[in-house]
Protein backbone atom coordinates (compact mmCIF):
# COMPACT_ATOMS: atom_id res chain seq x y z
CA UNK A 1 0.00 0.00 0.00
CA UNK A 2 2.67 2.14 0.88
CA UNK A 3 6.67 2.06 -0.48
CA UNK A 4 8.90 4.79 1.11
CA UNK A 5 12.63 4.62 -0.41
CA UNK A 6 15.24 7.12 0.89
CA UNK A 7 13.10 9.91 1.68
CA UNK A 8 14.60 12.89 2.05
CA UNK A 9 12.95 16.55 2.89
CA UNK A 10 14.62 19.48 3.33
CA UNK A 11 13.22 23.17 3.95
CA UNK A 12 16.50 25.49 3.17
CA UNK A 13 19.43 24.43 4.60
CA UNK A 14 17.62 22.19 7.24
CA UNK A 15 17.51 18.61 6.35
CA UNK A 16 14.07 17.82 8.21
CA UNK A 17 13.64 13.49 7.11
CA UNK A 18 17.24 12.48 6.02
CA UNK A 19 16.62 9.19 4.14
CA UNK A 20 13.26 7.33 5.60
CA UNK A 21 12.71 3.90 4.00
CA UNK A 22 9.50 2.00 5.01
CA UNK A 23 6.82 -0.19 3.79
CA UNK A 24 3.40 -0.60 4.85
CA UNK A 25 1.26 -3.57 3.93
CA UNK A 26 -2.80 -3.33 3.25
CA UNK A 27 -4.68 -2.80 6.61
CA UNK A 28 -1.66 -2.17 8.81
CA UNK A 29 -2.18 0.43 10.97
CA UNK A 30 1.37 2.46 11.83
CA UNK A 31 1.62 4.28 14.79
CA UNK A 32 4.61 7.06 14.31
CA UNK A 33 6.13 8.30 17.16
CA UNK A 34 9.13 9.87 18.47
CA UNK A 35 10.30 13.71 20.12
CA UNK A 36 8.95 16.69 19.31
CA UNK A 37 10.50 18.62 15.74
CA UNK A 38 11.73 14.87 15.14
CA UNK A 39 10.08 15.16 11.75
CA UNK A 40 7.13 13.31 12.14
CA UNK A 41 4.48 15.74 10.88
CA UNK A 42 6.40 16.21 7.37
CA UNK A 43 7.16 12.63 7.73
CA UNK A 44 3.55 12.15 7.11
CA UNK A 45 2.67 15.05 4.98
CA UNK A 46 5.37 14.25 2.67
CA UNK A 47 3.06 10.85 2.04
CA UNK A 48 0.62 13.16 0.48
CA UNK A 49 2.44 15.75 -0.69
CA UNK A 50 1.72 18.59 1.19
CA UNK A 51 5.01 18.82 1.38
CA UNK A 52 7.30 18.26 -1.89
CA UNK A 53 9.57 15.63 -1.43
CA UNK A 54 13.11 16.77 -1.70
CA UNK A 55 14.30 12.95 -2.98
CA UNK A 56 13.39 9.77 -2.74
CA UNK A 57 10.61 7.56 -3.69
CA UNK A 58 7.30 7.21 -2.39
CA UNK A 59 4.93 5.18 -3.73
CA UNK A 60 1.20 4.96 -2.21
CA UNK A 61 -2.25 3.73 -2.95
CA UNK A 62 -1.00 2.84 -6.64
CA UNK A 63 0.29 5.85 -7.13
CA UNK A 64 4.22 6.91 -7.77
CA UNK A 65 3.61 10.52 -6.52
CA UNK A 66 7.53 11.50 -6.39
CA UNK A 67 7.30 10.77 -9.95
CA UNK A 68 6.69 14.01 -12.16
CA UNK A 69 3.63 12.79 -14.32
CA UNK A 70 1.74 11.36 -11.25
CA UNK A 71 -1.60 12.73 -10.90
CA UNK A 72 -2.20 14.06 -7.30
CA UNK A 73 -5.22 15.39 -7.22
CA UNK A 74 -6.42 11.58 -7.57
CA UNK A 75 -3.70 10.17 -5.60
CA UNK A 76 -5.01 12.41 -2.85
CA UNK A 77 -8.55 11.82 -2.88
CA UNK A 78 -7.58 7.83 -2.55
CA UNK A 79 -5.52 9.09 1.13
CA UNK A 80 -7.73 10.58 3.68
CA UNK A 81 -5.62 13.18 6.50
CA UNK A 82 -7.11 13.81 9.64
CA UNK A 83 -5.66 17.33 11.71
CA UNK A 84 -4.40 18.47 14.52
CA UNK A 85 -6.65 21.34 14.63
CA UNK A 86 -9.36 19.47 12.60
CA UNK A 87 -9.36 22.05 9.91
CA UNK A 88 -13.27 21.78 8.59
CA UNK A 89 -14.98 23.89 6.71
CA UNK A 90 -16.86 27.38 9.09
CA UNK A 91 -19.22 28.05 6.29
CA UNK A 92 -20.51 24.76 6.04
CA UNK A 93 -22.86 22.72 7.89
CA UNK A 94 -21.17 19.31 8.95
CA UNK A 95 -22.98 17.67 5.97
CA UNK A 96 -21.86 20.13 4.20
CA UNK A 97 -18.26 19.46 5.14
CA UNK A 98 -19.03 16.18 4.59
CA UNK A 99 -20.54 16.40 1.04
CA UNK A 100 -18.23 18.66 -0.50
CA UNK A 101 -15.45 17.18 -1.86
CA UNK A 102 -17.63 13.56 -2.89
CA UNK A 103 -19.85 16.10 -5.10
CA UNK A 104 -17.11 18.53 -6.15
CA UNK A 105 -13.93 15.96 -6.76
CA UNK A 106 -16.02 12.72 -7.24
CA UNK A 107 -19.06 13.91 -9.24
CA UNK A 108 -21.56 12.32 -6.18
CA UNK A 109 -24.86 13.44 -6.82
CA UNK A 110 -26.24 15.41 -3.90
CA UNK A 111 -28.89 12.26 -2.71
CA UNK A 112 -25.83 9.95 -2.51
CA UNK A 113 -23.17 11.98 -1.07
CA UNK A 114 -25.72 13.42 1.68
CA UNK A 115 -26.94 9.36 2.08
CA UNK A 116 -23.37 8.34 2.85
CA UNK A 117 -22.28 11.40 5.11
CA UNK A 118 -24.97 9.74 7.20
CA UNK A 119 -24.33 6.66 7.86
CA UNK A 120 -20.55 7.88 8.19
CA UNK A 121 -21.91 10.54 11.02
CA UNK A 122 -24.12 7.63 12.46
CA UNK A 123 -20.84 5.78 12.51
CA UNK A 124 -19.05 8.40 14.65
CA UNK A 125 -21.74 9.11 16.53
CA UNK A 126 -22.53 12.47 15.66
CA UNK A 127 -26.17 11.69 13.97
CA UNK A 128 -27.88 14.25 15.32
CA UNK A 129 -25.37 17.11 14.68
CA UNK A 130 -25.65 17.43 10.92
CA UNK A 131 -27.12 20.57 10.14
CA UNK A 132 -24.78 22.15 13.39
CA UNK A 133 -22.07 24.76 12.43
CA UNK A 134 -18.44 23.45 13.10
CA UNK A 135 -18.03 26.40 15.53
CA UNK A 136 -21.02 24.79 17.82
CA UNK A 137 -19.09 22.15 18.15
CA UNK A 138 -16.98 20.36 20.91
CA UNK A 139 -13.36 19.67 19.97
CA UNK A 140 -13.88 15.58 20.27
CA UNK A 141 -16.87 16.32 17.91
CA UNK A 142 -14.97 18.62 15.58
CA UNK A 143 -11.97 15.53 14.94
CA UNK A 144 -14.80 13.18 14.53
CA UNK A 145 -16.56 14.77 12.01
CA UNK A 146 -13.00 15.41 10.02
CA UNK A 147 -12.39 11.83 9.99
CA UNK A 148 -15.74 11.48 8.46
CA UNK A 149 -15.31 13.73 6.58
CA UNK A 150 -11.75 12.34 5.01
CA UNK A 151 -13.77 8.71 5.13
CA UNK A 152 -16.71 10.54 2.81
CA UNK A 153 -13.86 10.16 -0.30
CA UNK A 154 -13.78 6.39 0.66
CA UNK A 155 -10.05 6.59 0.68
CA UNK A 156 -7.63 3.64 0.45
CA UNK A 157 -5.97 5.00 3.46
CA UNK A 158 -5.67 7.20 6.35
CA UNK A 159 -2.82 9.44 7.31
CA UNK A 160 -3.63 11.14 10.95
CA UNK A 161 -1.62 13.62 12.19
CA UNK A 162 -1.71 13.99 16.25
CA UNK A 163 -5.15 13.33 16.18
CA UNK A 164 -6.12 14.38 19.66
CA UNK A 165 -3.51 16.19 21.07
CA UNK A 166 -5.34 19.95 20.81
CA UNK A 167 -8.30 17.84 22.73
CA UNK A 168 -9.28 18.26 26.11
CA UNK A 169 -8.11 14.93 28.01
CA UNK A 170 -12.24 14.02 28.50
CA UNK A 171 -12.55 14.07 24.76
CA UNK A 172 -9.73 12.49 23.72
CA UNK A 173 -11.12 8.53 24.25
CA UNK A 174 -14.33 9.45 21.94
CA UNK A 175 -12.02 9.96 19.16
CA UNK A 176 -9.48 7.27 19.91
CA UNK A 177 -12.36 4.90 20.19
CA UNK A 178 -13.42 6.10 16.57
CA UNK A 179 -9.87 5.43 15.34
CA UNK A 180 -9.68 1.83 16.84
CA UNK A 181 -13.48 1.41 15.21
CA UNK A 182 -12.02 2.20 11.86
CA UNK A 183 -8.43 -0.13 12.15
CA UNK A 184 -10.90 -3.29 13.27
CA UNK A 185 -12.75 -2.56 9.49
CA UNK A 186 -9.13 -2.97 8.18
CA UNK A 187 -8.52 0.44 7.29
CA UNK A 188 -4.80 0.90 6.65
CA UNK A 189 -3.61 3.70 8.28
CA UNK A 190 -0.79 6.15 9.86
CA UNK A 191 -1.10 7.83 13.14
CA UNK A 192 1.14 9.87 14.26
CA UNK A 193 0.46 10.25 18.12
CA UNK A 194 1.50 10.62 21.81
CA UNK A 195 -0.93 8.37 23.04
CA UNK A 196 1.29 5.31 24.34
CA UNK A 197 -1.66 3.41 25.00
CA UNK A 198 -3.58 3.84 21.85
CA UNK A 199 -0.07 2.58 19.98
CA UNK A 200 0.52 -0.10 22.17
CA UNK A 201 -3.48 -1.42 21.87
CA UNK A 202 -4.06 -0.58 18.37
CA UNK A 203 -0.92 -0.32 16.03
CA UNK A 204 0.64 -3.52 14.15
CA UNK A 205 4.17 -1.40 13.67
CA UNK A 206 5.54 1.68 15.59
CA UNK A 207 7.85 3.71 13.57
CA UNK A 208 10.15 5.53 15.69
CA UNK A 209 12.00 8.57 14.26
CA UNK A 210 14.54 10.86 16.11
CA UNK A 211 16.06 13.89 14.28
CA UNK A 212 14.73 12.64 10.91
CA UNK A 213 15.91 9.48 10.83
CA UNK A 214 13.68 6.21 11.34
CA UNK A 215 15.65 4.88 14.27
CA UNK A 216 13.87 1.85 15.48
CA UNK A 217 10.97 -0.04 13.97
CA UNK A 218 9.18 -3.01 15.23
CA UNK A 219 5.77 -4.57 16.75
CA UNK A 220 4.38 -2.57 19.78
CA UNK A 221 5.42 -5.59 22.15
CA UNK A 222 8.85 -5.37 20.87
CA UNK A 223 9.14 -1.56 21.20
CA UNK A 224 7.70 -1.20 24.23
CA UNK A 225 8.70 -4.35 25.74
CA UNK A 226 12.53 -4.41 24.76
CA UNK A 227 13.51 -1.09 22.57
CA UNK A 228 16.86 -1.96 20.98
CA UNK A 229 18.32 1.93 20.62
CA UNK A 230 19.22 3.90 23.86
CA UNK A 231 17.62 6.76 21.86
CA UNK A 232 13.84 4.84 21.88
CA UNK A 233 14.85 4.29 25.62
CA UNK A 234 15.50 7.80 26.69
CA UNK A 235 12.63 8.71 24.86
CA UNK A 236 10.09 6.26 26.59
CA UNK A 237 11.54 7.09 29.74
CA UNK A 238 10.70 10.65 29.18
CA UNK A 239 7.04 9.67 28.03
CA UNK A 240 5.68 6.52 29.51
CA UNK B 1 -24.13 86.00 12.38
CA UNK B 2 -25.60 86.61 9.18
CA UNK B 3 -26.42 83.37 7.61
CA UNK B 4 -28.78 83.69 4.95
CA UNK B 5 -30.05 80.67 3.30
CA UNK B 6 -33.31 81.69 1.87
CA UNK B 7 -31.66 83.33 -1.11
CA UNK B 8 -30.30 79.51 -1.99
CA UNK B 9 -33.45 78.22 -2.57
CA UNK B 10 -33.65 78.78 -6.27
CA UNK B 11 -30.19 77.15 -6.20
CA UNK B 12 -31.19 73.73 -4.20
CA UNK B 13 -32.47 71.30 -6.94
CA UNK B 14 -29.04 72.23 -8.94
CA UNK B 15 -26.93 71.20 -6.23
CA UNK B 16 -28.96 68.14 -5.32
CA UNK B 17 -28.47 66.72 -8.81
CA UNK B 18 -24.75 66.90 -7.63
CA UNK B 19 -25.51 63.80 -5.31
CA UNK B 20 -26.50 61.91 -8.21
CA UNK B 21 -23.32 62.84 -9.68
CA UNK B 22 -21.19 62.35 -7.25
CA UNK B 23 -22.88 59.20 -6.13
CA UNK B 24 -22.45 57.66 -10.10
CA UNK B 25 -19.05 58.96 -10.19
CA UNK B 26 -18.00 57.26 -6.97
CA UNK B 27 -19.80 54.01 -8.25
CA UNK B 28 -17.49 53.62 -11.73
CA UNK B 29 -14.65 54.29 -10.11
CA UNK B 30 -15.34 51.51 -7.26
CA UNK B 31 -16.08 49.28 -10.04
CA UNK B 32 -13.12 50.05 -11.82
CA UNK B 33 -11.10 49.92 -8.38
CA UNK B 34 -12.62 46.61 -7.64
CA UNK B 35 -11.99 44.68 -11.00
CA UNK B 36 -8.55 46.20 -11.26
CA UNK B 37 -8.13 45.26 -7.23
CA UNK B 38 -9.31 41.66 -7.58
CA UNK B 39 -6.55 41.17 -10.22
CA UNK B 40 -3.71 42.71 -8.38
CA UNK B 41 -4.87 40.84 -5.35
CA UNK B 42 -4.44 37.26 -7.05
CA UNK B 43 -1.46 38.66 -8.91
CA UNK B 44 -0.02 39.63 -5.25
CA UNK B 45 -0.91 36.00 -3.70
CA UNK B 46 -0.80 33.28 -6.28
CA UNK B 47 0.92 35.56 -9.84
CA UNK B 48 3.69 34.50 -11.35
CA UNK B 49 6.86 36.76 -10.34
CA UNK B 50 6.90 39.49 -12.96
CA UNK B 51 3.13 39.62 -12.03
CA UNK B 52 3.58 40.04 -8.26
CA UNK B 53 6.25 42.30 -8.86
CA UNK B 54 4.52 44.66 -11.00
CA UNK B 55 1.09 44.39 -8.35
CA UNK B 56 3.40 45.29 -5.91
CA UNK B 57 5.16 48.52 -7.66
CA UNK B 58 1.53 49.57 -8.65
CA UNK B 59 0.25 49.72 -5.28
CA UNK B 60 3.16 51.37 -3.90
CA UNK B 61 2.92 54.38 -6.14
CA UNK B 62 -0.30 54.46 -5.73
CA UNK B 63 -0.70 54.45 -2.48
CA UNK B 64 2.48 56.58 -2.31
CA UNK B 65 1.56 59.81 -4.03
CA UNK B 66 -1.50 62.34 -3.51
CA UNK B 67 -4.69 61.39 -4.68
CA UNK B 68 -5.37 65.19 -6.34
CA UNK B 69 -1.52 64.43 -7.80
CA UNK B 70 -2.87 61.66 -9.79
CA UNK B 71 -5.76 63.22 -10.99
CA UNK B 72 -4.14 66.22 -12.27
CA UNK B 73 -1.60 64.00 -14.47
CA UNK B 74 -4.19 61.74 -15.78
CA UNK B 75 -5.91 65.61 -16.37
CA UNK B 76 -3.14 67.62 -18.06
CA UNK B 77 -1.07 64.89 -19.08
CA UNK B 78 -2.98 62.99 -21.28
CA UNK B 79 -4.31 65.50 -23.38
CA UNK B 80 -0.18 67.23 -23.36
CA UNK B 81 1.00 63.71 -24.32
CA UNK B 82 -1.47 62.21 -26.71
CA UNK B 83 -3.55 65.14 -27.72
CA UNK B 84 -6.87 63.34 -26.64
CA UNK B 85 -8.97 66.32 -24.94
CA UNK B 86 -9.64 63.77 -21.90
CA UNK B 87 -13.03 64.60 -20.01
CA UNK B 88 -13.56 65.41 -16.41
CA UNK B 89 -15.47 62.65 -15.41
CA UNK B 90 -12.71 60.23 -17.49
CA UNK B 91 -9.98 61.64 -16.08
CA UNK B 92 -12.11 61.58 -12.69
CA UNK B 93 -12.97 57.79 -13.10
CA UNK B 94 -9.61 56.47 -14.32
CA UNK B 95 -7.64 58.09 -11.65
CA UNK B 96 -10.28 57.04 -8.43
CA UNK B 97 -10.49 53.77 -10.09
CA UNK B 98 -6.95 53.39 -10.54
CA UNK B 99 -6.16 54.65 -7.09
CA UNK B 100 -9.12 52.56 -5.25
CA UNK B 101 -7.70 49.50 -6.95
CA UNK B 102 -4.50 50.01 -5.00
CA UNK B 103 -6.21 49.99 -1.64
CA UNK B 104 -8.87 47.12 -2.76
CA UNK B 105 -6.11 44.94 -3.76
CA UNK B 106 -4.77 45.49 -0.43
CA UNK B 107 -8.09 44.32 1.05
CA UNK B 108 -8.56 41.99 -0.73
CA UNK B 109 -5.07 40.18 -0.33
CA UNK B 110 -5.25 40.33 3.32
CA UNK B 111 -8.95 39.41 3.46
CA UNK B 112 -7.59 36.21 2.24
CA UNK B 113 -4.44 35.65 3.66
CA UNK B 114 -6.24 36.00 6.74
CA UNK B 115 -8.06 32.89 6.02
CA UNK B 116 -6.22 30.04 8.27
CA UNK B 117 -3.32 28.01 6.15
CA UNK B 118 -5.53 24.94 7.34
CA UNK B 119 -8.56 25.74 5.16
CA UNK B 120 -6.03 25.56 1.48
CA UNK B 121 -4.43 22.09 3.40
CA UNK B 122 -7.41 20.50 4.30
CA UNK B 123 -9.10 21.43 0.68
CA UNK B 124 -5.76 20.02 -0.77
CA UNK B 125 -5.56 16.48 1.07
CA UNK B 126 -9.42 15.87 -0.39
CA UNK B 127 -8.45 16.22 -3.99
CA UNK B 128 -9.96 19.36 -4.40
CA UNK B 129 -9.06 21.33 -7.48
CA UNK B 130 -7.29 25.12 -6.88
CA UNK B 131 -10.35 26.75 -9.08
CA UNK B 132 -13.18 25.35 -6.92
CA UNK B 133 -11.19 25.72 -3.51
CA UNK B 134 -10.86 29.57 -3.70
CA UNK B 135 -14.29 29.88 -5.01
CA UNK B 136 -16.13 27.19 -2.44
CA UNK B 137 -13.93 27.41 0.80
CA UNK B 138 -11.50 30.63 0.51
CA UNK B 139 -13.57 33.42 -0.75
CA UNK B 140 -16.44 32.73 1.18
CA UNK B 141 -14.43 32.95 4.10
CA UNK B 142 -12.20 35.97 3.15
CA UNK B 143 -15.31 38.05 2.27
CA UNK B 144 -16.51 38.13 5.79
CA UNK B 145 -12.77 40.25 6.70
CA UNK B 146 -13.08 41.77 3.39
CA UNK B 147 -16.75 43.24 3.40
CA UNK B 148 -16.24 45.92 6.34
CA UNK B 149 -13.12 47.00 5.02
CA UNK B 150 -14.69 47.59 1.70
CA UNK B 151 -17.33 49.66 3.23
CA UNK B 152 -14.74 52.09 4.92
CA UNK B 153 -12.79 52.03 0.92
CA UNK B 154 -16.75 52.95 -0.23
CA UNK B 155 -16.88 55.88 2.73
CA UNK B 156 -13.30 57.67 2.10
CA UNK B 157 -13.83 57.60 -1.47
CA UNK B 158 -17.22 59.55 -1.61
CA UNK B 159 -15.84 61.78 0.73
CA UNK B 160 -12.52 62.22 -1.57
CA UNK B 161 -14.33 62.01 -4.24
CA UNK B 162 -14.78 65.72 -3.55
CA UNK B 163 -11.33 66.38 -4.93
CA UNK B 164 -13.16 65.95 -9.00
CA UNK B 165 -14.21 69.43 -8.36
CA UNK B 166 -10.46 70.93 -8.82
CA UNK B 167 -10.75 70.13 -12.25
CA UNK B 168 -14.06 71.49 -12.96
CA UNK B 169 -16.96 68.50 -12.74
CA UNK B 170 -20.06 68.93 -11.49
CA UNK B 171 -20.19 67.24 -8.34
CA UNK B 172 -21.53 68.34 -5.02
CA UNK B 173 -18.63 69.40 -3.43
CA UNK B 174 -18.47 71.77 -7.69
CA UNK B 175 -21.59 72.99 -7.58
CA UNK B 176 -21.63 74.63 -4.27
CA UNK B 177 -18.75 76.50 -5.39
CA UNK B 178 -20.56 77.94 -8.47
CA UNK B 179 -23.68 78.21 -6.22
CA UNK B 180 -21.57 80.36 -4.13
CA UNK B 181 -19.40 82.54 -6.88
CA UNK B 182 -23.06 83.41 -8.18
CA UNK B 183 -24.86 84.23 -4.85
CA UNK B 184 -21.97 85.98 -3.84
CA UNK B 185 -21.94 83.93 -0.86
CA UNK B 186 -19.95 80.70 -0.27
CA UNK B 187 -20.96 80.08 3.22
CA UNK B 188 -24.15 78.64 2.95
CA UNK B 189 -23.75 76.34 0.08
CA UNK B 190 -20.35 75.34 1.45
CA UNK B 191 -22.56 74.10 4.60
CA UNK B 192 -25.65 72.41 2.88
CA UNK B 193 -23.54 69.86 0.48
CA UNK B 194 -21.48 69.60 3.82
CA UNK B 195 -24.76 68.43 5.55
CA UNK B 196 -25.66 66.35 2.45
CA UNK B 197 -22.12 64.74 2.61
CA UNK B 198 -22.12 63.81 6.10
CA UNK B 199 -26.10 62.44 5.54
CA UNK B 200 -24.30 60.48 2.68
CA UNK B 201 -21.60 58.73 4.98
CA UNK B 202 -23.80 57.88 8.36
CA UNK B 203 -25.96 56.12 5.63
CA UNK B 204 -23.25 53.93 3.88
CA UNK B 205 -21.80 53.78 7.86
CA UNK B 206 -25.23 52.41 8.99
CA UNK B 207 -25.21 50.04 6.06
CA UNK B 208 -21.55 49.15 6.86
CA UNK B 209 -22.48 48.44 10.65
CA UNK B 210 -25.68 46.02 9.74
CA UNK B 211 -23.45 44.20 7.36
CA UNK B 212 -20.79 43.44 9.77
CA UNK B 213 -23.85 42.24 12.27
CA UNK B 214 -24.64 39.77 10.05
CA UNK B 215 -21.38 38.25 9.79
CA UNK B 216 -20.61 38.31 12.78
CA UNK B 217 -24.35 36.50 13.72
CA UNK B 218 -23.24 34.01 11.19
CA UNK B 219 -20.13 33.33 13.01
CA UNK B 220 -22.04 31.87 15.87
CA UNK B 221 -24.85 30.45 14.53
N1 LIG C 1 7.43 24.73 6.62
C1 LIG C 1 8.57 24.61 7.33
N2 LIG C 1 9.59 25.45 7.13
C2 LIG C 1 10.74 25.34 7.83
N3 LIG C 1 10.95 24.41 8.76
C3 LIG C 1 9.98 23.54 9.03
C4 LIG C 1 8.73 23.59 8.33
N4 LIG C 1 7.94 22.61 8.80
C5 LIG C 1 8.65 21.97 9.73
N5 LIG C 1 9.87 22.51 9.87
C6 LIG C 1 10.94 22.07 10.79
O1 LIG C 1 11.14 20.71 10.57
C7 LIG C 1 11.39 20.03 11.79
C8 LIG C 1 10.45 18.87 11.95
O2 LIG C 1 9.14 19.37 12.07
P1 LIG C 1 7.87 18.44 12.22
O3 LIG C 1 6.70 19.33 12.32
O4 LIG C 1 7.86 17.43 11.14
O5 LIG C 1 8.16 17.74 13.61
P2 LIG C 1 7.20 16.81 14.47
O6 LIG C 1 7.95 15.57 14.74
O7 LIG C 1 5.88 16.68 13.82
O8 LIG C 1 7.08 17.63 15.81
P3 LIG C 1 5.81 17.80 16.80
O9 LIG C 1 5.75 16.58 17.65
O10 LIG C 1 6.16 19.01 17.58
O11 LIG C 1 4.61 17.99 15.95
C9 LIG C 1 11.30 21.06 12.89
O12 LIG C 1 12.60 21.47 13.22
C10 LIG C 1 10.52 22.18 12.24
O13 LIG C 1 10.92 23.42 12.79
MG1 LIG D 1 3.92 17.40 14.25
Amino acid sequence: MISVKGLIKSFGDLEVLKGISTKVDAGQVIAVIGPSGSGKSTFLRCLNKLEEPTGGIVEIAGFSITDKKADIRAARQEIGMVFQHFHLFPHLTVLGNLTYAPMKVKGESKAQAEEKARTLLKRVGLSEKEDSYPASLSGGQKQRVAIARALAMEPKLMLFDEPTSALDPEMVKEVLDVMKDLAKSGMTMIVVTHEMGFAREVADRVLFLDQGKLVEEGTPDEFFGSPKTHRARDFLEKVL
Amino acid sequence: MNLDFTQMTPYIPYMLEGIWVTLKFVAVALLIGALIGTLLALFKISGPAPLRAFAIAYTSIFRGTPLILQLMLIYFAVPQLTGYDITPFLSAITAFGLNSAAYISEIIRAGIQAVDKGQVEAAQALGVPYRAMMKDIILPQAFKNILPALMNEVITLTKESALVSTIGYLDLMRRAQVVGASMYRQFEPLLFVGLIYWVLVMILTLIGRKIERRLKASDIR
